[in-house]
């Protein structure tokens, strides 16, 4: 089965760098608070950041063989 | 879905003023107060592509039925702890919390607090052990296995009625909000997103399901908290626009600042509530007040709060719905199963500050909002301006093109979440319980498969129409909501004798079920229509909360006296079913701390009442 990590990290990634890369070419503020500042620049950096973190590490768990059940008695 | 569904049975009138408007709205020509940009169009397009490759993805390796509906027991801790909660993450759920966090305030934060940790913390400490070691494959199957035929029945024949309704009301919900903020059409919204679902469910059962339900969980997180942040600088921009209008400040300062701006407006004013005028801090507080319904924004007691949400309704329905308990019987192993719900208790007492807080910054930035539709001639007119659309009104206030479309998707995230939760716990009900239990209990493994894939196309196929009914006859979504809610309540009595007293007898079960629903029916019908009960109560909400209580106690007085003159099981057929004949584990050295449920069970809890003393 698929490390569930690599695909949402994927995924974050892409929407990241679209955000970002829109925040560069067009770099709107966030409308109404009359305050510079670049929602989709800032806001896409953080996606990317995430998105690549969960990339790397869905990439190593997907090499990573799968750990064994715990077949142990409820622990209460 | 608790939260949302309690919001709406306790306060029916304004529901359904706002459903109608909504109706009315779902009629009328598509007219767009937003206008989307490539960029939010290119966003959404990525997450249909991926929630659909997901599908097909985790549907390669299906064989078996128990693939299908249970992702063949597979799946780690952290996937189903997510899970757990974006299955009860609907749109109704996202957009509902934000509109009483701007009617009620923090109280609000109750129905998480008191009303899903202390009972996500049971079933995972308590309860779990039960459902995932007896081998059960759906909650109904637990029923049959510990009291009867006929208890398993009940239990299956309402899940399996209700839970697709719930699943068209949401879809209604959301179509209504996309007709009235983009400009969409109300059919091809429902169809298409409907059609979404529809493939990666079949495609790749509950494993997409839960698949899809982490990316939309962290979707929803990453989508709607810049709403919190954004609404902090927003307040505080509002509280310096005259000294410093476009001036540089980094997110962090301006909404540190707009953190004490914002406490500071409501310490100095008043904020109307219903034809009342209150001090704007009460809408920071979760108890201040409650001593008397009168004290307080939503009108409730701390004894019914604690009793009520905190006891009876949020245990049944944390503990014993299976949309939720299906997530954990798909974790790998018993200790995974046991995490599930601890693990997603700690995310899910934060989300108050995501999806709560926004709704109350939205006070001073968008003072206006009514409750319900306009009236014009008499007639409810659709207003997009209410309280009901609070959150896409914030979105479209402060979210700039991208930022936009990532918020949106969020919302059709928490939609396609809460309506796959449905449909797949559903089919298994339906497959399991009702086909393979009643009327065909002997077909292949086979066999199961193809219906329970069948039976996903129809789950879909009645929420889409009940969705289209909903919209030509908007009183039925308050009441369907409602009664589930109400039929829900007395569930857990049944559930913590069975588990928990070895002397209750099928017969004392079964009986305990019905005695406990239908008191629960007969008091909803009776505030309903006015007897002196309800004004006994005051409020809604507080008749929700003691209707439970007294619910309960019927089902679980019933139940004892019906055990106590009819035949118990023998000791060995309890073996997995009671606390007291199974046998139990000690904790093991080996086991990490962090892996204990018992400890995790302990950190949520004081996680929770340092939360609570917090916001007092």
């Amino acid at each position: 089965m698929i490390d569930l990590r690599l695909p949402i990290g994927i995924f974050f990634l892409l929407v990241g760098l679209l955000m970002a890369g829109y925040g560069v070419v067009s770099p709107n503020d966030i409308p109404h608070i009359g305050m510079k500042i670049n929602g989709n620049l800032d806001w896409g950096i953080v996606l990317t950041i995430f998105g690549l973190l969960m990339t790397i590490f869905g990439w190593r768990g997907q090499r990573r063989p799968p750990e064994p059940k715990n077949e142990q008695p409820p622990v209460h | 879905m608790l939260q949302h569904l309690l919001l709406l049975a306790t306060a029916m009138a304004p529901v359904q003023t706002s459903v109608a408007a909504a109706a009315s709205a779902a009629h009328a020509a598509p007219h767009a107060l937003i206008h989307l940009a490539p960029i939010d169009i290119a966003i959404l397009a990525v997450y249909l592509v991926f929630v659909i490759a997901i599908g097909y993805i985790t549907g390669k390796g299906h064989q078996t039925s128990e693939d299908f509906f249970l992702s063949g027991r597979s799946i780690p801790a952290w996937i189903t702890g997510l899970a757990f909660i974006s299955a009860n993450l609907g749109a109704l759920e996202v957009m509902g919390m934000a509109t009483s966090g701007y009617q009620y305030g923090m109280m609000t934060a109750n129905y998480y607090w008191v009303g899903a940790i202390p009972a996500m913390v049971f079933m995972g400490v308590a309860m779990m052990p039960f459902f995932y070691g007896s081998k059960v494959r759906s909650v109904p199957e637990f029923l049959k296995k510990r009291y009867n035929e006929g208890a398993r029945f009940i239990n299956a024949i309402t899940f399996a009625v209700f839970t697709p309704a719930i699943s068209g009301i949401s879809m209604y919900a959301m179509a209504v909000v996309l007709q009235d903020f983009l400009g969409w059409h109300f059919w091809p919204s429902v169809v298409v997103s409907g059609l979404v679902v529809l493939v990666y469910t079949f495609l790749g059962g509950l494993t997409a399901s839960i698949y899809n339900e982490v990316l939309q969980f962290f979707l929803i997180v990453l989508g709607v908290a810049p709403l919190t942040i954004i609404g902090l600088i927003a307040n505080h921009a509002k509280a310096v626009k005259h000294a410093a209008a476009g001036m540089h400040e980094s997110w962090l300062m301006a909404a540190t600042a707009g953190w004490g701006d914002f406490k500071h407006w409501l310490d100095t004013h008043q904020v109307s509530q219903g034809k009342a005028m209150l001090p704007g801090n009460m809408w920071l507080h979760t108890w201040m007040g409650t001593g008397h319904a009168a004290g307080n924004t939503l009108q409730i007691t701390w004894p019914g709060v604690v009793l009520g949400l905190g006891f009876v309704l949020s245990f049944s329905y944390w503990c014993t719905n299976f949309l939720v308990v299906q997530r954990a019987l798909a974790a790998k192993d018993m200790n995974s199963a046991q995490r599930t719900p601890l693990l997603a208790a700690f995310p899910k007492m934060l989300f108050p500050f995501i999806v709560i807080l926004p709704g109350i910054l939205a006070i001073p930035l968008l003072p206006h909002l009514v409750t319900g539709g306009t009236v014009v001639h008499g007639k409810i007119v659709s207003d997009t301006h209410t309280v009901n659309n609070v959150m896409p009104l914030m979105m479209g206030t402060y979210y700039p093109a991208g930022l936009l479309g990532l918020g949106l998707t969020a919302l059709m995230a928490s939609f396609m979440s809460g309506m796959a939760g449905n449909v797949t716990a559903f089919n298994t009900v339906v497959t399991y319980d009702l086909y393979g239990s009643l009327i065909n209990p002997n077909a292949s493994d086979k066999h199961y498969l193809w219906f329970g894939r069948f039976m996903t196309v129809l789950g879909v196929a009645i929420s889409v129409g009940f969705a289209f009914w909903v919209r030509g006859a908007n009183s039925i979504m308050g009441y369907t909501q409602t009664i589930f809610g109400v039929v829900n309540a007395p569930l857990i009595a049944v559930f913590l004798l069975g588990m928990f007293w070895p002397r209750t007898t099928p017969w004392g079960g079964f009986i305990g079920l019905l005695v406990g629903t239908g008191t629960s029916v007969t008091l909803w019908i009776l505030c309903m229509k006015g007897h002196p009960m309800a004004h006994f109560y005051k409020h809604g909400t507080t008749s929700a909360f003691w209707n439970a209580l007294w619910s309960f106690c019927a089902g679980a007085s019933s139940t004892v006296l019906v055990s106590l003159f009819t035949r118990r099981q023998p000791v060995e057929q309890l073996t997995g079913l009671v606390y007291q004949v199974t046998p139990r584990g000690e904790a093991s050295a080996t086991l990490a701390w962090y892996r204990k449920p018992l400890v995790l069970g302990i950190l949520a809890l004081l996680a929770t009442l340092i939360l609570n003393l917090l916001f007092w």
